[in-house]
């Protein structure tokens, strides 16, 4: 069974107004929006609704009332964006929370206040921290979303319902709490329901017949008879623990215990549903709303407590705890599963033992400097040398071997390098040659190994290969591009032997 | 003190051979703390260097220290790559190794005419010089690698120190090579070495290449004999070749 939060903000702008400038606590001002060529005002504060002034007003009509109104433009999105960040804010207390358009946000809190001691102190918490914020609220608890709705706006008293206890609780609220577009509401107030108890049994067909489709679908939402899935702001991972400090903590110490609690809870977790991750986010949430995130990511699925924790250890430095913590939470937003033929693989890299010690080391260089540092080359089928081999994955096997027959160069400059020779003869290994400014005299040289581009690739020259060996003894890999004719070849250095 | 004849002899004996075994106890204590532990057997390998290793201490390639290189230029440089992956051959059997540099040029496949399996090394490139000797010092304190080969510019001796007490622990066997042959200060480094490539010989009368040939120089050696080598390496590993007598160069001059 889930259980709804709804909280609503009445005065979402004119609360962020004051929170932007604290001074104008006592002055009348509106927000005003240009609506069909008039200025019409979208949200007033509290002294000026004191003194007459509601949403809906032209604001010529306001300012004649109350000379001294001070104007604010709206600025568009301006909701959405606010609600967003209260929505964030909210993830401390549940993982799915949705914005709920034009002045609410819902949280979906089933299987959390208890960690905050029930329902009643879990709405207190939160309620609170809004309001040392500067935000006025309306709140409800209920089984559904729209139940949670209704009773955040229309009752003031008791903003949690029991479980299974809507129907009773939305009886007496007016038809506005169901939801409805006005052309329904004004034929319901017409036909004289001030409440929804004076409706909500009539057969469904009437219903229907009389008010359209829609009334049935809300109050089946609010009743839970049909179902309603919020959308929340971020999927929430499955592989997520949380800890939360009964007092706010700010030390070193404490971080450390709470990160190796929270990573060894999800160790477990992971070991059960066989798995291991492959990322995973530390994040921390302040007693002032800030939100602070640490990331790792490992080159293989790993669920060893001791190994996440050295990945992290390094980056928990750039916690700044401030006023103190409040939350701590960890969540593994990439898991794989973590089978038998992968660690195998392992230990043929880290000789015998399964690995896990190569792995940390691996995974500590790649925090350090990215994961593209680390290479392994594994053979290709290529004859092209710069095709040769591909870099491959850390559990990659190769699929053919590699091939000692020929000879290959230890140094393979990465781009060949031309030279000038001097070859009499064609298909003859050069001379001599000029590299950087040094005439090397070949003594003895082995070759040519003719080298064809492939064709399905590229359609270039071929080379030819010649291995050299200078009078001082140091053994280069020079190659001609082209055949022999028209055109003079080019020669180049392409490598340098052992 | 010889009071009478026959019967002192046995004691003076007996006291000269406690002496060998004190002296051999006091070497091999130096000799631990300089960071050259006896081999355990299990890692007493061959590494096929034949004579040279009679230079070294405990007659055998010392693993599980740190070995500094200097190469100068890019032909020094590949055949100071081809000693090491010579030696990295016999030590890695079936572990990986570490390979960090600041720009990768070796040629995988090449690795393995020296007996190495390419895909069991893991090539590290750095950004800067520090995180390059970083990782080098990471990679030596995890057992589970065979050996580490590091290309450096500039090594300070602090920073050969660290290197030299992660392997005392870990003991892996480690390579450090200055691409630049600039002689650095002393270092903590056990051995040094400088290897150039000289002229290979083909078997008499074939035209073409022979097997890579190196001048092997081990400039320094802690409680061993430096010396110079020429030394090749054969499909079946190392050959040192026999000292030939160094000819009298007869030097011609001309006059006027």
């Amino acid at each position: 069974m889930h259980r709804y939060l709804s909280i609503w903000f009445p005065a979402l702008l004119a609360d962020r107004a004051l929170r932007l400038r604290p001074e104008l606590k006592d002055t009348p001002f509106i927000i005003a929006i240009p609506q069909r060529g008039r200025l019409m005002v979208k949200a007033a504060s509290l002294p000026a609704i004191k003194k007459g002034i509601v949403q809906g007003m032209v604001v010529a009509d306001a300012k004649a009332l109350l000379p001294e109104l001070k104007l604010f433009h709206y600025k568009p999105g301006a909701e959405e964006k606010l609600l967003t960040r209260l929505a964030e804010w909210c993830l401390r207390f549940t993982p799915v929370v949705a914005v709920d358009l034009p002045d609410g946000i819902l949280l979906d809190i089933s299987g959390c206040p208890h960690l905050w001691g029930g329902e009643q102190s879990y709405l207190d918490n939160i309620l609170r921290k809004l309001k040392a914020s500067g935000f006025q609220t309306g709140s409800g608890i209920a089984d559904t979303v729209g139940g949670a709705w209704a009773i955040a706006r229309f009752e003031s008293a008791h903003s949690i319902v029991a479980p299974g206890q809507q129907d009773a609780a939305l009886r007496s609220l007016p038809p506005a709490a169901l939801r409805l577009e006005l052309p329904v509401l004004e034929r319901l107030q017409k036909l004289g329901f001030s409440h929804i108890g004076s409706f909500i049994n009539l057969p469904a067909t009437v219903l229907r017949r009389r008010f359209g489709p829609e009334l049935l679908t809300r109050i089946g939402q609010a009743l839970g008879h049909l179902p309603e899935v919020p959308e929340p702001l971020q999927p929430a991972a499955v592989f997520r623990e949380q800890l939360h400090c009964t007092e706010p903590v700010h030390t070193r110490v404490a971080i450390d215990i709470a990160l190796e609690t929270l990573l060894q809870r999800l160790c477990d977790r992971l070991q059960r549903a066989g798995r291991g991750l492959r990322s995973a986010v530390f994040k921390i949430d302040l007693v002032d709303g800030g939100v602070q995130q640490i990331f790792i990511g490992t080159n293989r699925p790993v669920r060893n407590a001791v190994h996440l924790l050295k990945l992290f250890e390094p980056k928990i430095t750039m916690i700044a705890p401030g006023m103190g913590i409040e939350v701590f939470t960890l969540e593994a937003p990439a898991v794989e599963a973590l089978s038998g033929r992968q660690e195998a693989i392992w230990s043929t890299l880290g000789g015998g033992d399964t690995g896990t010690e190569l792995a940390g080391l691996l995974d500590r260089i790649a925090g350090r400097m990215g994961d593209t540092a680390i290479k392994r080359y594994l053979p290709a089928e290529h004859y092209w040398p710069e095709r040769s081999v591909t870099p491959g994955g850390l559990f990659e096997k190769a699929e053919t071997s590699w091939r000692s027959d020929r000879p290959r160069p230890v140094y393979l400059l990465p781009r060949p390098e031309p030279v000038t020779v001097a070859a009499p003869v064609p298909d003859y290994p050069p001379m001599l040659f000029r590299y950087r400014g040094k005439v090397h005299n070949i003594a003895k040289a082995d070759g040519p190994e003719r080298i064809e581009q492939e064709w399905w690739l590229e359609q270039n020259q071929v080379r030819d290969y010649y291995v050299v060996e200078d009078a001082e003894g140091a053994r280069y890999w020079l190659f001609r591009s082209g055949h022999y004719g028209a055109e003079k070849p080019q020669w180049f250095l392409h490598g340098f032997f052992a | 003190m010889y009071l009478s004849s026959g019967c002192q002899q046995p004691v003076y004996m007996a006291q000269a051979l406690f002496h060998t075994h004190i002296f051999q106890q006091l070497q091999e204590e130096l000799l631990l703390l300089q960071g050259l532990r006896a081999p355990l057997d299990a890692e007493l390998q061959d590494t096929g260097l034949g004579i040279i290793n009679q230079s070294f201490p405990h007659h055998a390639f010392p693993v599980g220290a740190v070995h500094e290189l200097m190469s100068s230029c890019p032909e020094d440089a590949a055949a100071t790559t081809g000693f090491i992956a010579g030696i990295l051959g016999t030590l890695m059997r079936s572990r990986s190794c570490l390979w960090v540099s600041r720009h990768r040029n070796i040629f995988p496949p090449a690795l393995s005419i020296f007996g190495i399996t390419p895909d069991q090394v893991l090539f590290v490139e750095a950004p800067d010089p520090k995180m390059a000797l970083w990782a080098i010092e990471e990679g030596l304190k995890c057992e589970t690698l065979a050996a580490v080969v590091g290309e450096v510019q500039e090594l300070g001796f602090t920073a050969s120190r660290r290197l030299q007490l992660a392997v005392e622990k870990s003991r892996v066997t480690g390579f450090i090579h200055h691409r630049t042959g600039r002689v650095a200060g002393n270092l903590a480094c056990v051995s040094r070495w400088r290897i150039k490539p000289v002229a290979s010989a083909p078997p008499e009368g074939l035209p073409g290449v022979g097997f890579p040939c190196w001048n092997v120089e081990l400039c320094k050696i802690r409680n061993g004999r430096p010396g110079t080598w020429k030394v090749q390496w054969t499909p079946q590993g190392f050959y040192v070749l026999p000292e030939k007598k160094i000819r009298q160069e007869v030097i011609i001059k001309k006059a006027g």
